[in-house]
């Protein structure tokens, strides 16, 4: 066995959160490589040139939650990690009319005004009372989640700090927060707001990437976890990645290859190399063995253990609770290289379309979507998430022309069909998607210039996440803090020894975040793993 | 009251804040928009178009315009190219800094000066025995200021591929829509970016060409306070910010030098005589006592500092200006900060101070002072690298 066949750590994955942990362990002076099966880095957080001219953010299309400390521990700035800010949340109604939220506090409340004078006056207040909640959950994002099973005195005492801080909530805030727990995003909009108007855009924060609709119970908790990107002062944290969200991982990979890492692209993992149920290295699709002291997994639960350990060397209840980790992916992808500016309902300027622009006109409508899911079949007017990234980055498309991206709830993975049949539903829903733009913006389809359609079974096959689920499983209450993936095991620590965690499937959770990458380093780093 | 630029048709009807400054006796404009935040980020990512018509620009010719530069300009002036624009500053006879600026070379004898202050009057009096001319055209030409990662092809759009191969500070004459411009590669944001000068009459129609041609490159018109963010992060230093002009001096301590303010590199000693010469050079063989650095100030403690108090930290969404006192770890005052930002790009909280020689080396822990709450505290400040930000694309 030559001396470069060994690591020290060997990195299954190469997402931006495979990334960041080799690039945490490797500043750390660890001898580390990261293996990924496609021929670009970034998994879910990935730029392609699929069409001549125009770099899509393929999957994932803004960043929100990504942690700022993390930019500066690995000097990412430096590495081509750049941020441009979302300028405001765009909602096109069918009848011409619009609401624009903008981070203009005067603006905003003089729009929704338009609609309900009485939430515009409570749109602040709601903001400030929001903040408040988020802070908390700050506090749990950025540290490994409290194992409140423990009788370790340090741990008793994690759980107490975050119990503390409820405390300090106050009683009105606290109970709010419990409140939280248990509502529908809608149900928790209501305590505050009038006008559907504003509830439904609002109240899709609490579905994406779940296969819950927006008066399912709990998704009022989801909700509380994305807008913390939203009102994250310092840092007005939701932002396009400028070159697409692949930059971001580019900027992840350059810094680990900094401090020395190896990364290798079109190398897939096929399984986990076990010795006395210890693992001790991966082998390659192509039979090639690789050797490490620790193997970390950035790879979903149910891959890992299903795919790379096998049920075989499990023990059952643990292999029970992965498999009821429920991924159970909704949504889908539809990329749009386009030749003219779809507006939208506002044709004074383009400054409504510089961030996000949803079609959820109405609950009802977002209650419909989710009917049909729930019988198998993906919403024949679905809930649309668009940016045109273009506008405020000309590096990804030619002068003039656009990319319009487009994220698709609900499009289940399971549809009546099965799976697999998905191929031959993809144009259809492509259409479906078409179809719903050109009803807010008359001659859309006369200007696409190319189409891509990533179905929920596309996310799996290509881009490895099992079931499509966008977040590495969902990211509803129960699947949070220490049972992300798995009670007793949300500390990146798996039962195999030597084998370890580092994805979204783990505390805490998806997005384009880096914590969890970040947490399972500094975990391994302080806890004896490497 | 201060008085309009050529491009103010331009500027006022953009300029929707309605927030204004005075530069220089000049109306400028803070930032167009409520917030300078969309400003900032097409600097660093598109484009931005400033009017920057208020810097002071002098011409000077004559046989000896080389000779008379080289004498009054702390850098060796005879080492520049023609079509070559350096960055310079200039001193008293005691090597206290006026101000700092570029020199275009035209030609052996046709120069061009920039400047912060007026400094005509001092060129004259210095101006004895050599031959040549000087005259103030800053009211006779107006300054397009086009900064950012696009800022190449939207020149290009607006007059031809001549743009393509012209070289960090270096300069061309081109024709813009029938009229006669020079464009230099230079700027204050320390990015890919150009200035460009024409006669007062075409500056309209220079600001549309450009607009124009800037729409599909993400062009915004963009103020004062977008600047001043890329500033620091440029780590570029400013005359009555970071420090004063020996001129206006009252106390000898307020006087800076330029080995003390990160500009001892444009310093040339060895050479004939020139203005300052025997002072800056007993300075460098002393050694400076203070120094300009980059501060990077800890955001984890800053943080920490605002959690106590349960509140999220509190940067202001601009540059700032008011100084503020540094100290070393035992608490004693050495230095002060003069300016900073928050840097959106690189999510760090900046300052550029000036601080005792002994507390200048990178790496080194200070503290700065910060108010929550009305009360004073102090946090970990470390001195850094300059510029903080420093994209490949500046040069390339
Ligand atoms: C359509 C879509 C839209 C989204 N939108 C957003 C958004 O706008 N904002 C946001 O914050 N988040 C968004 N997300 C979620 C976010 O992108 C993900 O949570 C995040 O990128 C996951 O990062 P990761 O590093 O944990 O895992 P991944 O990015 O999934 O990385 C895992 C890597 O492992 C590789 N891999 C798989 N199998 C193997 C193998 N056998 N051998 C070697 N390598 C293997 C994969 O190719 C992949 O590169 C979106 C996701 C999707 C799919």
């Amino acid at each position: 066995m030559s001396t470069s066949n060994r690591y020290d750590v060997i990195v299954i994955g190469g997402g931006h959160n495979g990334l960041i942990c080799a690039a945490y362990l490797a500043k750390a002076g660890r001898k580390v490589l990261v293996l990924e099966r496609r021929h670009v880095l970034g998994g879910a957080a990935v730029t392609e040139e699929l069409y001549p001219g125009f770099k899509f953010s393929v999957c994932s299309y803004v960043v929100s939650l990504f942690r700022p400390h993390i930019i500066r521990d690995l000097e990412l700035a430096k590495h081509g990690f750049d941020l441009i800010p979302l300028e405001c949340s765009h909602l096109p109604l069918p009848d011409g009319d619009s609401l624009c939220r903008w981070a203009d506090a005067h603006e905003t409340r003089r729009e929704i005004a338009r609609f309900s004078a009485r939430d515009a006056e409570i749109y602040p207040e709601f903001g400030l009372a929001m903040s408040k909640l988020s802070h908390f959950v700050k506090a749990m994002i950025d540290s490994p989640a409290p194992d409140p099973a423990s009788l370790n005195p340090r741990e008793l005492a994690n759980l107490l700090r975050l119990g503390g801080q409820l405390k300090e909530l106050g009683p009105d805030l606290m109970h709010l927060q419990m409140r939280l727990l248990t509502m529908s995003a809608v149900d928790f909009l209501d305590l505050w707001f009038e006008s559907d108007i504003l509830k439904a855009p609002m109240s899709v924060s609490g579905i994406i990437g779940t296969f819950l609709g927006v008066r399912s119970p709990g998704t009022a908790y989801v909700l509380l976890h994305h807008y913390m990107g939203e009102i994250d002062g310092a840092f007005r944290s939701w932002g396009f990645s400028r070159g697409g969200t692949g930059q971001v991982s580019m900027a992840c990979a350059r810094a680990a290859q900094s401090y020395g890492a190896e990364i290798r692209t079109e190398c897939s993992v096929d399984r986990v190399l076990l010795k006395n149920a210890s693992a001790c290295g991966v082998v390659l699709e192509n039979g090639d063995e690789i050797f490490a002291q620790t193997v970390v997994s950035g790879v979903d639960p149910q891959r890992t253990f299903f795919g790379f350990v096998g049920e075989e060397n499990l023990d059952p209840e643990f292999a029970a609770q992965i498999r009821r980790y429920k991924l159970r992916g909704s949504s889908a992808k539809v990329n749009y290289a386009v030749d003219k500016l779809p507006m939208f309902g506002r044709t004074e300027n383009d400054l409504h379309l510089r961030g996000d622009i949803a079609i959820a006109p109405s609950i009802a409508y977002l209650e419909k979507a989710y009917d049909q899911a729930k019988y198998g079949d993906f919403s024949d007017r679905p809930y649309l998430n668009i940016v045109i990234p273009s506008l405020v980055d000309p590096t990804v498309a030619p002068p003039g022309k656009h990319i319009v991206s487009c994220f698709v709830q609900y499009a289940p993975y399971k549809i009546k069909e099965g799976p697999e049949h998905w191929p031959k539903r993809s144009d259809a829903l492509g259409d479906t998607v078409t179809d719903t733009i050109e009803e807010y913006c008359p001659g859309f389809r006369d200007s696409i210039l190319f189409r891509q359609v990533l179905t929920p079974w596309d996310l799996e096959q290509e881009f490895g996440l099992t079931e499509g689920n966008i977040f590495h499983g969902e990211l509803s209450q129960e699947q949070l803090l220490f049972q992300r993936p798995a009670a007793g095991w949300a500390r990146y620590r798996t039962p195999i020894s030597n084998l370890w965690m580092c994805g979204s499937g783990t505390h805490p959770g998806g997005g384009i975040m880096g914590a969890p990458g970040e947490l399972a380093a500094k975990t391994m780093l302080g806890g004896g793993g490497v | 009251m201060p008085i309009e630029s050529p491009f103010h048709p331009q500027t006022a009807k953009r300029c929707k804040s309605l927030r204004w400054k005075d530069w220089s006796g000049y109306y400028a404009v803070c930032a167009y928009d409520t917030y300078a935040e969309r400003e900032y980020f097409a600097l660093r990512h598109s484009a931005g178009l400033m009017d920057v018509t208020p810097l002071y620009k002098y011409d000077v010719c004559g046989a000896d315009a080389e000779d008379f530069l080289t004498h009054v300009m702390a850098r060796d002036i005879r080492k520049l190219a023609d079509g070559q624009v350096s960055y310079c500053c200039w001193c008293d006879e005691a090597g206290k800094l006026l101000d700092d600026g570029t020199v275009w070379r035209f030609s052996k004898d046709r120069f061009r000066v920039t400047a912060a202050e007026p400094c005509l009057a001092w060129f004259f009096e210095n101006a004895h025995g050599f031959e040549v001319s000087l005259s103030d055209v800053t009211d006779r030409i107006a300054t397009a200021s086009l900064q950012g990662p696009t800022s190449r092809d939207i020149l290009k759009q607006a007059c031809g591929g001549k743009i393509e191969g012209l070289r960090f500070f270096r300069m061309t004459p081109v024709s813009i829509d029938g009229f006669e411009a020079i464009v230099t590669r230079t700027g204050y944001t320390g990015d890919l970016g150009f200035e460009i000068w024409v006669d007062n009459e075409h500056a309209p129609r220079l600001w549309d060409v450009l607009s124009e041609a800037g729409k599909p490159y993400g062009l915004l018109p963009t103020g004062l306070d977008a600047l001043d963010v890329a500033r620091v992060e440029a780590g570029f230093i400013m005359n009555g910010v970071d420090y004063y002009s020996a001129n206006h001096c009252l106390i000898e301590s307020r006087k800076s030098t330029p080995y003390e303010s990160g500009l001892g590199w444009t310093v040339h000693l060895d050479r004939e005589p020139f203005i300052g010469q025997s002072a800056l050079r007993a300075e460098k063989y002393r050694g400076p006592d203070r120094r300009f650095v980059g501060l990077e100030i800890d955001w984890d403690e800053f943080e920490a500092l605002f959690a106590k108090h349960r509140l999220p930290p509190e940067v202001c969404s601009a540059a700032w200006r008011d100084p503020k006192p540094i100290y070393n770890l035992k608490g004693q005052h050495v230095g002060h900060a003069t300016s900073g930002a928050w840097s959106p790009t690189l999510k760090k909280n900046l300052a550029l101070a000036t601080v005792q020689a002994s507390h200048a080396k990178i790496g080194a822990e200070l503290r700065f002072e910060v108010t929550v709450e009305y009360v004073r505290h102090t946090v970990k400040a470390v001195v850094v690298k300059k510029p903080f930000f420093d994209p490949e694309r500046k040069r390339a």
